[in-house]
């Protein structure tokens, strides 16, 4: 499956199927600090991607200090 | 996963809650979160005039949907800060989100109105761009919320922001600022009333409220705040929170609660010294206020190099609309 990330904006191919949490794991992200995105729709952690899925793992972060 | 109050698949986690929510009903716990912040701190009245200065982001875009969303008289504010294509990108959103609503949505631009962006003027003032950011921000927000005649002005800063925030001023004992971190600033001699609906709501809720309700908006992170010291904090807040979820929320709503007011007299004494602006009338403790020194010195710093091709700088217009 296609897995877009940001800031950089980048693409990596993963296999599934997959857990969303194993796959953040393997991205060694912060569940608090992303959304994960399949096909237009946020997912939870226990969702299991299959081969073909568009997924989305959007950082929500941002850092106005004022 | 299942939601917690109607057994639908959820969408969404909220680990502090310990809950998942389906989509319908996660809309509406964002709406009673922030129903419930309005209410505690009595930050906005009905027939209130609300200002909701808009940045394109989550927070602020996903604000100005809640408050309408709750009933609230509100118009937008956008702030063009002269930050190349991050602006031109910023505005786009904001402006989308407006039109495609049809709500009045003022635009005001820094470089076009002061004849300089944050870039250039934090340099020439010798400040980090997020500190000349926020007190352009604080200034002319206050401004053209006076000048349209708004009651308050409400700005999408979320508990992740105030967490944040809190932690800096704690880790400094910065005691008046800790005295000023309030989710209400009443209105003063020269001060619109500032509220803050969205302490109730961390920033994935918000990234998450936008996702579900279609609003489209820049994800990408302003590039002045690389390396600042807030996303420092934050970065160190949620490797807690990851562990022990719940205490970005114990922390800040707990400060509210219980310890913020034992600061309030170290901000007052700031309060009493306030006279206005020799230059623009707004109030200062000083004879100039920041806003008006920022724009001296940026005025006058040689043209930066970036735009020695351009010929001379952007001479100062009369206030209004770009
Ligand atoms: S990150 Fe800093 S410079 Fe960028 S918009 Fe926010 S406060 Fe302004
Ligand atoms: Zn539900
Ligand atoms: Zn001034």
């Amino acid at each position: 499956m296609k897995i877009r990330l940001r800031n950089p904006r980048r693409e990596v191919e993963m296999a599934g199927p997959l857990r969303v949490h194993v796959l953040l794991d393997r991205l060694a992200l912060n569940r608090e600090s992303v959304l994960v995105i399949r096909q237009d729709t946020l997912v939870t952690g226990d969702v299991l991607l299959e081969d073909g899925d568009e997924v989305e793992v959007r950082p929500v972060i941002s850092g106005g200090g004022a | 996963m299942k939601c917690r109050s109607c057994r639908q698949p959820a969408v969404i986690e909220v680990r502090r809650h310990n809950a998942g929510f389906c989509a319908g009903c996660f809309l509406r716990h964002c709406r009673e979160q922030v129903a419930r912040a309005i209410h505690d701190h009595a930050m906005v009245e009905r027939g209130d005039r609300v200002l909701v200065p808009v940045s394109g982001g989550k927070d602020s875009l996903g604000l100005w949907d809640l408050l309408l969303d709750l009933g609230y008289e509100a118009d937008g504010l956008y702030l063009g800060l002269g930050i190349g294509e991050y602006s031109d990108e910023s505005r786009a959103f904001a402006t989308g989100f407006a039109e495609g609503r049809g709500l009045s949505l003022r635009v005001l631009d820094l470089p076009a109105e002061h004849g300089f962006g944050i870039p250039d003027g934090a340099a020439a003032a010798r400040r980090v761009p997020c500190s000349a950011c926020g007190l352009s921000k604080r200034h002319l927000f206050n401004e053209a919320a006076l000048e349209g005649g708004y009651d308050v002005v409400a700005t999408g800063h979320n508990l992740d922001d105030e967490a944040a925030v809190l932690f800096g001023n704690v880790l400094h004992w910065s005691t008046e600022y800790l005295g000023r971190q309030l989710p209400v600033l009443p209105a003063a001699r020269g001060f619109v009333r500032k509220v803050k609906p969205l302490i109730r709501l961390g920033e994935r809720e918000m990234a998450a409220y936008c996702v579900l309700r279609g609003i489209d908006y820049i994800v990408e992170e302003c590039p002045m705040a690389e390396g600042n010291r807030h996303l420092g904090y934050k970065a160190a807040l949620d490797a807690i929170e990851e562990r022990s979820p719940g205490s970005k929320a114990s922390f800040y709503l707990g400060f509210l609660e219980r310890a913020s007011h034992r600061f309030v007299p170290d901000a007052t004494v700031e309060q009493e010294r306030l006279g206005p602006c020799i230059s623009c009338g707004a109030p200062t403790t000083g004879e100039v206020c920041a806003f008006c020194r920022l724009v001296e010195k940026a005025h006058a710093a040689p043209a930066p190099r970036s735009e020695a091709v351009s010929v001379g700088r952007p001479r100062r217009r009369a206030r209004g609309d770009a």
